[in-house]
């Protein structure tokens, strides 16, 4: 079967987009604008502002003495090839073989599918409706050779569909530049006199390859069909999802253990293969009765360990209501990590296998518990106590500075420090004496103070100076007053830690 | 008489092999044994410090607490040695991490679990003690009856987990598979050559129970990086204390 090629031609992709951004963008010439060699040069215009003689290519400031209204609007680079490979994704659905052409084309190859629309010219009608629709200005050709299709769509008229064979009749009547030549061959093709492809095939290809070089006949060769071109095809992105219809809807717990297990054996197999593990999965069930019950599970790093995995979702089944049966069950992992290479880990010196089984426990208990429950707190370098620890966010991170072990620091933090009745004789003295709760803590030794300002560009408030005191009892307490001494009025003090 | 002897050596022999079963063994992570708390491991039989076994600590005030999780801390640092974790189970968060590294136990390697409900941190204190990834497990909770720390005890025995319990109730103290139960109070500090300010840690360590072993008191003082047993006679504990711990 003879291969057939669609080229869709977008001559003002980059303004087209932009309207289908921001519908309400001002209509008129638009022109995108991009530096080069310090002045600023149109990259792009719309078909208004070609209408009105602006050409990508000029200088902005001659396209303003053209029409003073222009619009411009800044280029961002690369984004032809990000909206190109967008949409190759997208007619995916039309061919499985896409391949993009930037700055302006893409190619179809469609060999065998448009019989599925009813013919070619159905086909390629269907194509172009929907993307005018979404806002594209277009042209498209159907061809046996890519160069052909690529050739048409640029230089010819209206969307064409060259039947089998014919493409060399259509090429005759195109310019020689819709073989994509460099400027420099096509100035002396010009000088010679050749305008068009018809004045070159009757040439020898011997007298053609002396005088325009192998090049040339490269190029020829491609649109004729003679010699063959690569095909590009862009690489669609299966996501990682593992389906499983059942014939009979399942409705025990047991079945649907199984269920899950036979999905995350495939998924796992998947990943495994690429060298990714599962962060984040879904499981969806779809009910006999259109409902759908979701569980969501996460881990703490990534793995394709499908009895730790089937275990995390067992954790959950009986948060399933399956009520007639549940008939399909997905399962998406939704976020995916690189599989980390078994190696040692800084802080587990003994075996990977204990991050590994302690990542896994932790894992469970996400699961059950919420992962908010589980905090690991890594040193930060501020004084004032609370805020001197901040939770780490994975398990592989890393202290950046050292725990502070100069200053005493209690092991039992109150989180809101409690107010004490204290009665301090001499200013900047530790208390004799404290009354907590109705009991009176006689002090007998204290250490201090040790004065922690507050960080003035995180919250205002007065200082804190820290004593470390012990009562008659033995019990050592971490206590602080806030503020200066002052003797006009009541200054506060308060109970923030125990020490062992 | 050959007879007697070698029934009295096949009976040792199982006794050793049960003590074995209940975590009265060598530890896995660690040295054999805590070091600088030799003096009280002669409490517990076989004069091992069981480590893949239950501890009870008693404390029911804050400055109680304070004194039982420094004691802890310390035996922490020796059990993570290796570069184990440890996972620490409470209803809320009031154990401030860099004390820890004051006992030389890496804050870092300490995972928080931060539980509302008692049935959660049953749930999550059984699944720690079953993972053998882990040195020990802290779980500050309310009351623990015998079928809970009977369930614990198995997972204990199976993983060698060492699991401290802190129980912070004082009403419905009744029996249960520990094989310890501890009370640590804190003593006045004892500073360096009597210099003036609050000296090092000081504590009143009672065991007040232990499994096959007999229960005793001493004072344990933490310097320089290290526990210290000061040389007192270790007191017996009254009869009359354990008759009303239960």
């Amino acid at each position: 079967m003879a291969s057939r090629f669609l080229c869709l031609y977008f001559p003002y992709l980059l303004a087209n987009q932009l309207y289908v951004r921001k519908p309400n963008l001002a209509k008129g010439p638009l022109a995108i604008v991009k530096p080069e060699q310090g002045r600023r040069v149109v990259h792009a215009v719309n078909a208004e502002a070609v209408a009105a003689g602006i050409k990508p290519g000029c200088h902005v400031a001659d396209a303003q003495a053209l029409v003073p209204e222009l619009g411009l609007v800044d280029y961002q680079a690369g984004k032809e090839e990000r909206l190109l490979t967008a949409i190759g994704h997208w007619c995916i659905g039309y061919s499985p073989q896409v391949a993009i052409n930037p700055p302006d084309s893409m190619m179809l190859n469609i060999t065998g599918c448009s019989h599925l629309w009813g013919g070619e010219q159905a086909y390629i009608q269907a194509l172009l409706n929907i993307l005018k629709e979404k806002g594209y200005e277009l042209k498209a050709a159907i061809a046996d050779t890519q160069a052909a299709a690529w050739a048409v769509a640029h230089f010819a008229d209206t969307a064409m569909v060259i039947a089998p064979g014919q493409h060399s009749h259509a090429l005759a009547g195109l310019p020689l530049s819709a073989l994509r030549l460099e400027e420099n061959l096509l100035q002396r093709f010009y000088k010679l006199g050749f305008k068009n492809i018809a004045s070159v095939l009757n040439i020898s290809r011997q007298v053609l390859r002396r005088r325009f070089g192998e090049d040339f006949l490269l190029k020829l060769g491609k649109a004729l069909g003679t010699v063959a071109e690569p095909f590009m095809a862009l690489k669609e992105q299966v996501p990682y999802q593992e389906r499983l219809p059942c014939l009979e809807p399942l409705r025990t717990a047991k079945a649907i253990a199984i269920a899950i297990e036979r999905l995350l054996e495939a998924l796992c197999y998947r990943l495994d293969k690429e060298g990714k593990g599962i962060r984040k999965a879904t499981l969806s069930c779809y009910r006999v009765d259109g409902k759908l019950q979701q569980l969501h599970i996460g881990t703490h790093q990534a793995t394709v360990h499908v009895v730790h995995l089937l275990k995390l979702y067992a954790l959950r089944i009986a948060e399933l209501r399956p009520g007639l049966g549940i008939e399909l069950f997905v399962l998406d992992a939704v976020a995916v990590e690189d599989l980390e290479a078994k190696q040692e880990r800084l802080w587990i010196q003994d075996a990977d296998q204990g991050l590994q089984a302690l990542s896994e426990l932790l894992d469970r208990l996400a699961v059950r518990m919420g992962r908010n429950a589980i905090q690991r707190y890594l040193p930060q370098q501020h004084y004032w106590p609370e805020r001197s620890v901040k939770t780490a966010s994975d398990l592989r991170d890393e202290e950046l500075v050292q725990w502070q072990l100069l200053r005493p620091r209690p092991i039992h933090l109150i989180a809101r420090p409690l107010p004490i009745e204290v009665s301090a004789p001499i200013p900047d003295y530790p208390p004799m004496l404290f009354k907590l709760n109705g009991e009176l803590h006689q002090i007998s030794k204290a250490d201090g103070p040790e004065r922690i300002e507050r960080e003035w560009w995180l919250e205002a408030g007065e200082h804190r100076d820290y004593y470390q005191v012990e009562d008659q009892n033995g019990k050592r307490y971490w206590i602080f007053r806030l503020g200066h001494y002052d003797v006009a009025q009541q200054v506060q003090w308060f109970l923030h830690g125990y020490f062992a | 008489m050959g007879a007697a002897t070698a029934k009295k050596e096949q009976i040792a022999h199982l006794q050793a092999q049960i003590w074995h079963m209940q975590g009265l063994k060598p530890a896995l992570h660690g040295q054999d044994c805590i070091r600088g708390l030799e003096a009280i491991a002669k409490a517990f039989p076989n004069s091992i410090f069981p480590v893949g076994a239950l501890h009870e600590f008693l404390n029911f005030v804050p400055e109680h607490a304070a004194a039982t999780q420094g004691f802890i801390a310390g035996i922490l640092q020796q059990l993570m040695r290796k570069g184990h974790a440890c996972i620490w189970i409470a209803e809320q968060h009031e154990l401030f991490p860099p004390a820890l590294a004051a006992f030389g136990a890496d804050p870092s390697r300490v995972i928080f679990l931060h539980l509302k409900h008692s049935k959660d941190i049953l749930w999550a204190c059984e699944e720690a003690l079953k993972c053998e990834g882990i040195a020990a497990v802290v779980v500050e909770i309310g009351t623990l009856d015998m079928v809970i720390s009977r369930r614990l005890q198995l997972a204990v025995e199976k993983s060698g987990v060492t699991g401290f319990i802190l129980r912070t109730q004082a009403k419905g103290l009744s029996t249960t598979m520990a094989a310890a139960r501890w009370q640590i109070s804190p003593l006045p500090s004892i500073a360096e050559n009597g210099l003036p300010g609050v000296g090092h840690p000081h504590w009143q360590v009672d065991l007040l129970k232990v499994r096959n072993g007999k229960p005793g008191r001493w004072e344990v003082m933490w310097e320089a990086q290290a526990f210290k047993v000061l040389e007192k006679k270790a007191v017996k504990v009254k009869e009359a204390i354990i008759l009303k711990t239960g």
